[in-house]
């Protein structure tokens, strides 16, 4: 399979990251070179063999089911949380408006 | 005396503890070394106050007869890729710039808590995606190394713990956190004749660790020999509920158990690992490293690894896959930079912040990772390469039937000049191809020096263990280092 400056542009738009014409096609060749090297994995018989999920076997732990069972983890740091926000305004994330 | 900065982590403990010296002078010195050393442009950000107050608690621990923490007295260098609380954390991206972190990473923390203190925020590959250095947003990093032709070729520290690297080879610390998810925290050792090691995938927390691939990320120890490894890695690793991958296991004292006689112990040498166009010098550094196990008192095996191939270029679907996903939560809106054009909507704000704030090695991979993850190739990119990972750890679980640890080569070249590798993303890739398998596998692996190549550069060897066995990796390394007697050091030239 390769990629054509269509499909390019496609993935740049899901991946949210703008792109112009002249990174697009800079990009064509280096991920078809790329692409055209792992396809090489197409090769390998992997019937009857399960996805790895876990490199290492362990369980899912399930923390107690209370508030802030980890002050770290929990709640009640807004200030903390909006610290780095480019725009922060009323204890809230600001965005660009997006209802008309 | 020997000068100060040319102690490590054991010498500075053991010298604190004993009085040979406080740890305000060790901390003294390693900052002014920090300071004289910018030209190397390790550091990212400088924090001597942070060493220094950490220096005098060990100095105040120890005058009112307390007694005194894993590393206390020892200054380190911090990859910029942990959240340290207060001090801005970029993972060297533009588009963290400006981000101080609320909190501190688990592994950071359990280093203070050692007594350790930060010297500063080491520089990286952005996200620590390279293999070079060359992909952070701030400079690319020099390896302290110079080729014996004379020449003044800058080259490169490997990566993307180049920072790192750097920093512990120049002596502008005795020790360096590191981060290894295809290779780079062993890489940049092999590149500037330090030891590191990257523990079982579980050993250390990833919380507040920047992600990149999280079933891949794990952070160890870059330091001078095995024995500091072993020490610090020991404060590093522990179990943290904050991460559903920690492992609830208790940290085994690794150095108390170092041990270079490897009596009964069998060494893989795995065969796939000759590969085409691997210098010879390489190849032959690899004979020593079994003949010296072999004179340790191991056994010597050779061993079949049939996936082999298949894990760089499965590596190269699963790391992107899985960074594109971490990496979709720089959006310009909780944290970092945010480009917002005139008239622009969420979307094109989303569009425009991670057009300007991603650097060009980090697009690719974010583009690669969300083609094999978009719908119609799912099953034939990711999945396919999710099973291939399935057969590589299988190898090495059928390997371990014939031998205790495997040995081969840490990276298929020494260190290349800054710019030689850069326009063929493809070419730097390859660069980790003895370090993928390990990683793929979860398994603890490390690198020690092994030698010099023909124009003076180091070479190193890596040992990889089972699962949850790092002390029969720090062994053989311990074998190896004793008996390669790698002294050479770089010329100051900054």
């Amino acid at each position: 399979m390769s990629v054509d400056s269509k499909t390019v542009k496609k993935i740049a738009s899901l991946a949210r990251i703008h792109m112009d014409d002249a990174e697009v096609e800079a990009l064509v060749p280096e991920l078809n070179n790329i692409l055209g090297w792992v396809e090489q994995l197409g090769e390998v018989d992997v019937s009857g063999v399960e996805p790895m999920t876990a490199v290492i076997p362990n369980k899912l732990r399930l923390r107690d089911d209370v508030i802030n069972a980890d002050p770290l983890t929990g709640g009640g740091v807004r200030d903390k949380v909006l610290a780095n926000a480019p725009v922060a305004e009323h204890g809230f994330f600001g965005v660009p408006k997006v209802i008309e | 005396m020997t000068n100060i900065t040319d102690l490590g982590v054991k010498a500075i403990r053991d010298g604190v503890r004993e009085g040979t010296f406080s740890a305000r002078e060790v901390t003294e010195a390693f900052n002014a070394n920090v300071a004289a050393g910018k030209q190397l442009n390790a550091f990212l950000v400088e924090t001597p106050e942070h060493a220094l107050a950490a220096a005098d608690a060990a100095d105040k621990a120890r005058a009112a007869g307390e007694e005194l923490a894993p590393m206390a007295g020892v200054p380190i260098g911090m990859k910029d890729l942990f959240c340290t609380e207060g001090v801005a954390t970029t993972a060297a991206s533009h588009i963290l710039e400006g981000f101080t972190p609320q909190y501190e990473s688990t592994v950071s923390a359990n280093l203070w808590k050692a007594g350790a203190g930060m010297l500063g925020k080491l520089n990286m590959d952005q996200f620590a995606m390279g293999s070079s250095n060359e992909t952070s947003a701030f400079g690319n990093v020099i390896s302290p190394w110079r080729r014996n032709d004379g020449g003044n070729t800058d080259l490169a520290p490997g990566g993307s713990s180049g920072g790192s690297a750097s920093a512990v080879s120049g002596r502008l610390c005795p020790a360096a956190t590191g981060t290894d998810t295809g290779g780079s925290i062993r890489q940049p050792a092999a590149f500037v004749g330090i030891s590191g090691i990257k523990p079982t995938y579980g050993r250390c927390s990833r919380w507040g660790v920047v992600a990149f691939a999280s079933s891949l990320d794990q952070a160890g120890p870059m330091a001078h020999d095995v024995t500091d490894c072993a020490i610090m890695l020991q404060a590093m690793a522990g179990f943290d509920p904050k991460d559903a991958t920690s492992l609830d296991l208790p940290v085994p004292d690794w150095e108390s158990a170092l041990s270079s006689d490897l009596k009964g112990k069998r060494v893989g040498i795995p065969k796939e690992y000759r590969i085409d166009g691997t210098p010879a010098e390489i190849n032959e550094l690899w004979d020593k490293g079994a003949e010296w196990l072999k004179d340790a008192g191991a056994e010597i095996v050779e061993i079949s690894l049939p996936h082999t191939k298949y894990a760089l270029p499965a590596y190269y679907i699963i790391a992107p896959a899985e960074a594109s996903s971490n990496l979709a939560r720089y959006d310009g809106v909780r944290y970092g930079t945010r480009e917002l054009p005139d008239g622009a909507g969420l979307q094109d704000m989303y569009a425009a912040t991670r057009a300007e704030g991603f650097g060009p090695e980090v697009k690719r991979r974010i583009m690669i990772g969300t083609y094999v993850l978009s719908a119609g190739f799912y099953d034939a990119y990711y999945t396919q390469a999710q099973k291939v990972r399935t057969l590589i750890a299988r190898d090495f679980e059928a390997a371990w039937e014939h031998c205790d640890v495997i040995l081969a080569p840490t990276a298929p070249s020494a260190a290349f000049g800054l710019g030689e590798k850069a326009d063929d993303p493809l070419a730097m890739y390859l660069n980790d191809v003895f370090a993928v398998p390990a990683s793929l596998a979860g398994l603890p692996a490390m690198s020690v020096p092994g030698g010099l190549d023909g124009q003076g550069l180091p070479l190193g060897l890596q040992i990889v263990g089972k699962a949850l066995d790092e002390q029969s990796v720090l062994n053989a390394g311990l074998a190896i280092e004793q008996r390669a007697g790698f002294t050479a050091r770089p010329d100051k030239w900054w």
